[in-house]
């Protein structure tokens, strides 16, 4: 087996008493505390993630916007500086190759940052595209990112810096920014994966170790606590936001996940996989995404089938037992005519077949 | 790590206490660190026969799910019905509250096969 890689992080998790596993080849955390607990001080206080394991891809040159025209689902042209997007890669079949948020850090010049295991996919797939010769560069390896989520996250992260931090709107950053004692500067935006207000910081790999321990020791008097990748999947998850491997696959399209508001079929370049997106959107995609919740005793999981009068109709494609809810829920692939609110289905949990119905999603949205 | 000396343990991770002519069974203190927040416990009815090695029943974590090896074979003549509420036992008190399931053995020469506390620290140690 090969060596697992690690983050410039990693001397860091030990003194908080991380659990460590390999995640697609990473050594990263699953939990520190557990799983429960991060959760509910992220939903609460603040959380501080070290997903430096995610791709950073850089795009450069004349036509690098018709270039990201030409391969993301959505309109890369309605980005100015300073803001970002969440977009797909798709095949020509409409399956995904990979979700996306694309930076745009000034005309011609945008930053990519991809899922951990495809980066290199990723980065072949924009190679072999690359009709309008732009230059692009995988720069995984020079950066840290940090994710810092939860309703104190502002308060916390505002003690670091002289940038205003209330100017920074959902989806827009800023850079440089500068922290404290810091003299790199960092790339700061207002996104997640957690379902809260909060922000994911890009500084150089050198740096982000000291960035990690200044903004616990900020933190501390807020609650402010590492977490883990355990409570990343479950936040993420009743949030509804959609992780590659599970809702989105080379096999499942956007449109099927539900993800129609990042395709915009109607821009004026067209882009891979379009017209099969297309048809789905003018039609109806076979197969939706939807909630399910539990009525027999059990917890769905990914993989686990999904009947209906002993039909196959579908698959679980993420599910646990939820954290804020205390309710077993799932989201599950299935045929859209079984797809309404309220319709009851069976899950196949190992060797027993449970009842289930189909529910709304997301399982949480935070109270603005 | 708690490992009480007067029990047995399995190469899977549970514990058998003899309690007469019965036994009862649980998961170790070391299974329920590693597998972190138990949410869910499934576990077979009374009057159910468990055989020695195969699955009786599961844990399941927020995470993940663990099947629970039968440490013995026998009739499964109680079960602690408070692990459906409460799961959180398990993580809480593995060796008392979150006792799992008490068996009559039907073949006592099992027992030869377990595991005195000090040699299950060393499977431990090895994981």
């Amino acid at each position: 087996m090969s060596e697992l890689k690690r983050t410039p992080l990693f001397p860091e998790y030990e003194k908080y008493g991380a659990k460590t596993i390999d995640f697609g080849g990473w050594d990263l955390p699953v939990q520190f505390s557990s799983i429960k607990q991060e959760h509910e001080v992220t939903r609460t206080k603040a959380g501080l993630f070290d997903v430096s394991h995610m791709g950073e891809i850089v795009v450069k040159g004349k036509n690098s916007l018709n270039f990201l025209q030409k391969i993301m689902t959505n309109d890369v042209s309605k980005l100015q500086p300073k803001r970002a997007q969440y977009t797909f890669m798709c095949y020509e079949s409409g399956g995904t190759v990979d979700d996306l948020i694309v930076y745009m850090l000034e005309e011609n010049h945008y930053l990519l940052v991809v899922n951990a295991a495809n980066t290199e996919k990723d980065y072949e797939w924009l190679v072999k595209n690359n009709t309008e010769k732009v230059t692009i560069t995988n720069e995984s390896a020079n950066y840290v990112q940090l994710a810092l989520q939860g309703p104190l996250a502002e308060e916390i992260l505002q003690t670091l810096t002289e940038t205003d931090l209330r100017e920074i709107k959902f989806f827009r950053f800023e850079n440089p920014v500068y922290f404290s004692t810091i003299s790199s500067s960092a790339i700061v935006s207002r996104t997640g994966y957690t379902g809260e207000d909060g922000f994911e910081i890009y500084i150089d790999t050198a740096s982000g170790q000291e960035l990690w321990q200044l903004l616990l020791e900020a933190g501390k008097v807020s609650g402010l606590e590492p977490i883990g990748l355990g409570a990343r999947d479950t936040l993420r998850f009743e949030a509804n936001l959609a992780l590659y491997g599970q809702e989105l696959s080379k096999d499942i399209t956007p449109i099927e996940a539900g993800l129609a508001f990042a395709v915009k079929l109607n821009k004026d370049t067209d882009f891979i996989g379009k017209n099969v997106l297309q048809k789905q959107k003018e039609e109806g995609p076979a197969r939706k995404l939807v909630g399910i919740e539990m009525i027999d005793k059990g917890i769905p999981r990914h993989g686990y089938e999904v009947l209906l009068d002993e039909e196959k109709i579908g698959f679980v494609t993420s599910g646990t037992q939820s954290p804020t809810l205390q309710k077993n829920v799932g989201l599950a692939l299935i045929k859209t005519e079984f797809a309404q609110i309220g319709t009851e289905l069976v899950v196949q949990v190992r060797k027993r077949q449970l009842k289930a119905v189909v529910v709304e999603t997301p399982f949480y949205k935070r109270s603005k | 790590m708690s490992l009480p000396k007067d029990l047995l343990y399995s190469e899977e991770h549970e514990w058998v206490k003899k309690e007469g002519d019965k036994v009862r069974i649980g998961i170790t203190d070391f299974a329920q660190s590693e597998l972190g927040d138990i949410v869910f416990v499934e576990l077979p009815e009374v009057g159910d026969e468990i055989e020695s090695d195969e699955p009786f029943g599961s844990v399941e974590s927020v995470k993940t799910v663990s099947e629970l090896y039968a440490p013995i074979s026998g009739k499964v003549v109680e079960v602690n019905e408070e692990l459906e509420d409460s799961p959180e036992f398990v993580n809480e008190s593995p060796y008392e509250n979150a006792w799992m399931i008490v068996v009559e053995p039907s073949n006592e020469s099992e027992f030869d096969e377990l595991l005195s506390a000090e040699k299950y620290e060393e499977v431990i140690k090895e994981d």
